[in-house]
């Protein structure tokens, strides 16, 4: 009896151990571009892309970058290999350092959780350049290494002055999925745009998860939740930048009779259903595949900045609005002018709320 | 005779467990159309040139250390038959009161690192202190109140990270607190590798390394070689009889959890004194329950725990080169899982196999209670464990 119930206490302790162990990473990193590893002449282009936790197959931030890595293979050949981490996403390193030893070059970490390890990694492999996506490396002084940043206050700008324009209510709202600096300049981006339009207008801000809680860019159970309190509150159009919880906002949008927007890829495209097509306005494209190919084709032109961050804004069209659906159609002329005075510095966008 | 046998029970479970969870991932990987002898080469091979190997020992080592404290920490209170699911919560919260403390002073070396290791023991032991006071006051199940402690330390330590010990620039995209001074940091053991004619890479083995190896012995001596150890695992076997003969089971309760969340508060330690400086949004999450599993995997004593840890560490390691190798990374996860369930189900088997083997021997019918956790004591402390080993010298 007792030795039973220790058995079905220990069966308990050791399920919660394997549901830890367990990562929801998809089948794995394997099938990247070509064949993989030897047999290569040496000056074939090997690019390496490390992801953070997620793993490809998100359908946003790193299938992008791999989608972006994979059209300068197209382009230039050679190969790709991208590594996703374990579990607790502890051996970031490791995956940098083994790509350089495997002799990738160059190599890409996806994601700004990259930025306290890749520094040390860099200085420790000279003759190898990297890029990390959405990290500034300014002041880490490596020659080696590029910063890919996005203007994400800027993009985040214009879905704000959008939600405004087309707001019947005069209440919006804003779904963040964990409460970072990054997913903060897609706030104050969009707070400013929505006031640039009508400065009465009231706008909802929640995140999904607290800093250092990464469950929020995973959570759509949640960010249905918060979004149908907004559109519950009086919000008829709610912004999300909150990767794969964001399908619960388009959710609660659908439920709701409301509007939602989009985030880094075009996700009226990536969604896959009929019915919360209907509800993406539009989506803030943050075009981390032209960034990743850009930063490639300046490898194989020999004309990579190094020690540099290269700011992908709404000049370069590294940001943006979707128009896909055909939603903004009627406001596109006043969203273009608000572009052309950010472009032209008549408006300064605030990166912080 | 005696001892060969002993050794033997005490290796039978985790060695069948192993065996056992590499037979059931075989035959996964099998079905997967993967080739399971492929990917057991990859995972041994470290490397070609020394210096590669060397950094794939000095990985391996790096993630055994937390993993092994972890495991440790959990098994303090298993041993007593207490289930600290929280030994995530308590290392979390103490990993950030250290790295405040630590950033706050500026001591001379040696010091800096003992108010910083103190800390976190402290703050681990207060939180972890909470479940044993709910426990032994109100009667709440420390499962229970640690799983929901987790929560609350999570949240708690989340807020003080971005409210009053933000110690990073406004705007910067990962959040810390201050960083730690170089005195306060421990520098990495490379040295060790020159010493003893080793390739020395640029990956620093962690300088945490000897702490945790001495916190290892002294539990390894307090759990097997003291009153209080035996106090701890008669409690845990029948908290009435050994009230009866004068142990004070709440106190027990109460001590067993210090201890546990004392050790619980070291395990952020390698990461934040070896390679980070400081804690940050993104400091390593999940050890507490890794702990759990690798505890169950070294039978709660700390050479199996070692041992156990460093099996993970190796697993965990292999993820990189099979990625590499065009292998589904997945297959770690298999294997760590199916060593987890194998574990369990091995244990009671060893358990049941101890059991029958005494009552063979013709011993007192009354050894029924062994826990399935921690039968046999490590080898060779027969002083401080009378009567299984009577009973095992008997039938020899």
């Amino acid at each position: 009896m007792r030795a039973s119930a220790r058995g079905m206490a220990l069966l308990l302790a050791g399920s919660m151990a394997l549901a830890a162990c367990a990562s929801d990473e998809p089948a794995g990193g394997g099938g990247g571009g070509g064949g993989g590893g030897g047999g290569e002449a040496a000056e074939e282009l090997q690019i390496g892309l490390a992801y953070d936790t997620g793993g490809r197959g998100d359908r946003s931030f790193n299938d992008s970058a791999y989608a972006g890595a994979q059209a300068a293979v197209d382009e230039f050949g050679g190969t790709v290999q991208d590594l996703s981490p374990n579990a607790d996403a502890s051996n970031r390193a490791d995956l940098l350092t083994q790509l350089a030893d495997e002799g990738y070059n160059p190599i890409i970490a996806v994601g700004f959780a990259y930025g306290d390890v890749i520094g040390e990694v860099a200085g420790q492999y000279p003759g190898t350049t990297f890029a990390i996506v959405d990290s500034s490396v300014a002041e880490l002084g490596q020659d080696n290494l590029t910063g890919l940043l996005f203007a994400e206050e800027e993009g985040s700008f214009l879905a704000g002055a959008a939600a405004a324009l087309k707001s019947e209510t005069g209440t919006i709202g804003f779904v963040g999925g964990v409460e970072t600096p990054l997913i903060a300049k897609f706030e104050a981006g969009y707070v400013a745009g929505a006031q640039a339009v009508n400065p009465a207008i009231q706008v909802l801000t929640e995140y999904i998860s607290p800093a250092g809680d990464f469950s929020g860019f995973n959570d759509p159970a949640r960010g249905q939740i918060l979004a149908q309190g907004m559109y519950d509150g009086g919000a008829d159009i709610v912004y999300h930048a909150a990767g794969g919880s964001g399908i619960g906002v388009f959710q609660a949008a659908a439920a709701s009779n409301g509007r939602a927007i989009g985030v880094d890829s075009d996700q009226y495209q990536t969604v896959d259903d009929p019915a919360l097509q209907a509800v993406i306005m539009t989506s803030m494209l943050k075009r981390v595949d032209n960034a990743v190919q850009g930063f490639i084709g300046n490898y194989v032109d020999g004309s990579v900045p190094g020690g540099e961050d290269v700011v992908n804004d709404l000049q370069t069209e590294g940001v943006g609005l979707a128009t896909t659906g055909g939603q903004i159609d009627d406001i596109q002329d006043q969203v273009d002018q608000y572009r052309q005075q950010i472009i032209d510095g008549e408006i300064e966008v605030p990166t912080t709320p | 005779m005696t001892l060969l046998r002993r050794v033997g029970l005490a290796l039978f479970a985790p060695v069948l467990a192993v065996v056992v969870a590499l037979l059931i991932s075989t035959a996964v990987m099998a079905a997967l159309r993967v080739d399971p002898f492929q990917v057991f080469a990859v995972m041994l091979d470290l490397g070609d040139t020394p210096s590669q190997q060397v950094t794939a020992i000095v990985v391996v080592l790096n993630r055994a250390i937390p993993l092994f404290l972890a495991g440790l920490a959990v098994a303090v209170a298993f041993r007593m038959g207490l289930f600290n699911i929280g030994v995530e919560g308590q290392y979390r919260l103490a990993t950030i009161m250290a790295a405040v403390a630590g950033a706050a002073v500026a001591l001379p070396g040696p010091l800096h690192v003992l108010l910083i290791v103190v800390v976190a023991m402290a703050v681990g032991a207060f939180w972890a202190g909470i479940v044993a006071v709910l426990k032994v006051t109100r009667g709440v199940s420390e499962v229970i109140s640690s799983i929901m402690l987790n929560f609350v330390a999570l949240g708690l330590a989340s807020f003080l990270l971005t409210g009053p010990f933000r110690g990073s620039p406004e705007g910067a995209s990962i959040i810390s607190t201050a960083e730690i001074p170089e005195s306060g940091l421990l520098g990495g053991l490379n040295g060790l590798f020159d010493a003893i004619g080793l390739a020395n890479p640029p990956r620093q083995l962690y300088g945490f390394l000897p702490i945790a190896v001495l916190v290892g012995v002294a539990l390894a001596v307090l759990l097997g070689r003291t009153r209080f150890g035996f106090d701890l695992k008669a409690t845990g076997l029948s908290p009435s009889a050994a009230s009866a003969s004068g142990v004070d089971a709440r106190a027990m309760v109460v001590k067993a959890m210090l201890l546990s969340g004392a050790v619980a508060g070291l395990i952020g330690l390698p990461d934040l004194l070896g390679q980070t400086g400081a804690y940050t949004t993104d400091f390593t999450s999940g050890l507490g329950f890794l702990g759990i599993a690798v505890a169950l995997l070294g039978r709660n004593k700390p050479v199996g725990i070692a041992l156990g840890a460093l099996l993970f560490a190796f697993l965990d390691r292999a993820l990189v080169p099979l990625q590499i190798q065009q292998f589904p990374a997945s297959v770690v996860t298999i294997i760590q899982g199916t060593i987890v369930l194998a574990v369990v189900v091995a244990n009671e088997i060893a358990r049941r196999l101890t059991r029958r083997s005494a009552e063979r021997g013709g011993a007192e019918p009354s050894s029924a209670p062994e826990p399935g956790t921690g039968a046999v004591g490590p080898p060779g402390d027969a002083s401080a464990e009378g009567r299984p080993s009577t009973r095992r010298e008997v039938q020899a």
